[in-house]
């Protein structure tokens, strides 16, 4: 096993939200994207929806980012070099492909976001449409699903114990992501008037991601080995113990029942597990 | 004038007395912490944005069941492969034409990927400036041709400064001398880590003793990449196919 003696970067609150509302954002985005290639004419009220939610949920990413830096206003040396003023890109360096992945998918979600405000007045696509919306979307969709799973290999892309002892972290969130998406997704639908059929989908799409959420959670628990008896403490089993509620009480209710009242609970504990799980892995491998 | 420098830090000529740390924090100008007192001399505690050399005391039993210390002043490695270095997003950290690794305070912005990289617990994150900090191997006291703080302190000449060529002349011939004399556990490290160190060290016991990682652990933080990514992809595509399916299921049946 590997060892090191690293310093923990005191990533907090502002990471543990931005790595929670990046992945709905990316993920909602990726689920509205598939549902208008994949659904029929009665779902694109909710792939719509889809739309509507990314952008804001995104709007608020950059702004966390920014505060958790020291000085924040030199957010910009992330994109640019303050001495050359030429581009700074490192492929190798997580942290900065993220940046530019944020930036780049803001503009697909922010023309998706305009495109389904155009069209619930509409009632029907005004742009994007044919050949040249669907790859859009579908563009869109990648950098999205990059979104919601990059935020695990940066931690990973590190030396600090458990984060880089372990590759399935940006599987993981990923997974969780597109669960968490799924959940608000579901929420918001159910919280106006939709048609059934879409809410179904949802909570059917959503069964397949929590059973590989929790089958990269074993995979994340075998890759780490004994070092993840760190996590034996009592308030990290506290946490993993609502990540497991978070999973498997959504995953039980979505094979019972197709009613509002448990969807709604399914959904709002995916969501405080998802939640559960970005705090523990980061604040857990720092203390 | 541009070369390529060196610390060799010997082990058994320290006698704990912490000049270096004092020499460090007056030239740069650090305040420190407030001293934590335990149950030893040590109350530095760690290398971070104050303490940019820590003087480390590692109590041994002697072969005649006395006790007796190990003790290393440690410093940031200056690697050649620097785990900071490449992760750093804003190209703050770089190399400086001694050949050492240098955070330019104008560029930092404090996100402290560097310090999630760093194996070797080097830098921290300073509140009052916001940026991440290091020891700066007197990169100003370079440019003057002085010898570094630290070095030109140490009463005992356990800190050597030099070329990095000299220092690595200067080490394997002290622990061939050391091991001649039948101290057989005196070895060096910092000549095959991270693509050799800039700051070698003549340690009497295993690296992981002084808080070093082992030869086999000196690996850098991009060997994730590859795999982190892969096994993202996979997932993608599993739930990509899972969503479809989902999506396509009930409009097909009914």
């Amino acid at each position: 096993m590997i060892e090191h003696f690293v310093s923990p970067p005191q990533w907090e609150w502002y990471i543990v939200w931005y790595f929670f509302l990046g992945g709905i954002a990316g993920g909602v985005y990726a689920l509205g994207a598939i549902l208008r290639l994949m659904g029929d004419e009665r779902d694109a009220p909710v792939a719509r929806l889809a739309f509507l939610l990314s952008l804001p949920v995104l709007a608020i990413c950059p702004i966390l980012l920014t505060l958790d830096l020291g000085r924040p206003l030199r957010f910009w040396h992330m994109m640019i070099d303050s001495r050359t003023f030429g581009l700074n890109f490192k492929y190798w360096s997580p942290m900065s492909v993220g940046v530019w992945v944020l930036l780049v998918f803001s503009v697909f979600a922010l023309v998706s976001f305009l495109e389904a405000l155009a069209g619930l007045r509409a009632g029907r696509t005004p742009f994007l449409t044919g050949g040249l919306g669907r790859a859009f979307v579908i563009v869109g969709a990648v950098f999205g699903l990059f979104l919601a799973g990059y935020t695990g290999v940066l931690l990973s892309v590190s030396n600090q114990p458990i984060w880089s002892d372990t590759w399935a972290l940006g599987a993981l969130f990923l997974a969780s992501g597109l669960s968490v998406a799924a959940a608000t997704l579901s929420l918001v639908t159910r919280l106006g008037r939709h048609e059934q059929s879409s809410e179904a989908k949802l909570t059917r799409a959503d069964r397949y991601f929590i059973i590989l959420e929790l089958a990269l959670l074993v995979v994340f628990f075998l890759t780490l080995g004994a070092a993840g008896s760190r996590f034996l403490a009592h308030r990290w089993m506290a946490l993993w113990v609502v990540v497991l509620i978070g999973t498997l009480v959504p995953l039980a209710l979505h094979f019972s029942t197709e009613r509002r009242v448990p969807a709604m609970l399914a959904a709002v504990l995916t969501l405080a597990g998802g939640l559960a799980l970005r705090i523990v892995v980061v604040f857990g491998a720092q203390m | 004038m541009a070369r390529t420098v060196g610390f060799f830090t010997d082990t058994t000529l320290c006698i704990g007395c912490k000049a270096c740390e004092v020499a460090c924090k007056e030239w740069n100008q650090l305040p420190g912490h407030a001293p934590q007192f335990g149950d030893g001399y040590d109350n530095t505690s760690q290398l971070d944005e104050q303490n940019w050399r820590h003087v480390q005391f590692h109590e041994r039993t002697t072969a005649k069941g006395g006790v007796a210390w190990n003790m290393m002043s440690d410093v940031c490695k200056h690697c050649a492969l620097a785990s900071c270095m490449e992760v750093c997003p804003t190209n703050a950290i770089i190399r400086t034409e001694f050949d050492t690794v240098y955070i330019q305070p104008s560029v930092c912005n404090g996100c402290r990927d560097c310090i999630a990289a760093c194996p070797y617990h080097v830098i921290g994150f300073d509140e009052a400036s916001g940026l991440a900090r290091k020891c700066t191997f007197c990169y100003d006291r370079l440019q003057a041709n002085l010898t570094p703080a630290c070095a030109k302190a140490c009463p005992t000449e356990s800190i050597k400064f030099g070329e990095l060529s000299t220092m690595k002349e200067i080490a394997g011939a002290r622990v061939n001398q050391l091991r001649g004399q039948g101290m057989s556990e005196a070895r060096l490290y910092g000549d095959k880590e991270y693509g050799g160190l800039h700051a070698l060290f003549l340690l009497t016991d295993k690296p992981e003793v002084y808080g070093l990682p082992p030869t086999e652990s000196a690996v850098l933080p991009s060997r994730n990449n590859a795999r982190g990514y892969l096994g993202t992809l996979v997932t993608a595509a599993l739930g990509v196919v899972g969503a479809v399916f989902a999506f396509r299921e009930r409009a097909g049946k009914e």
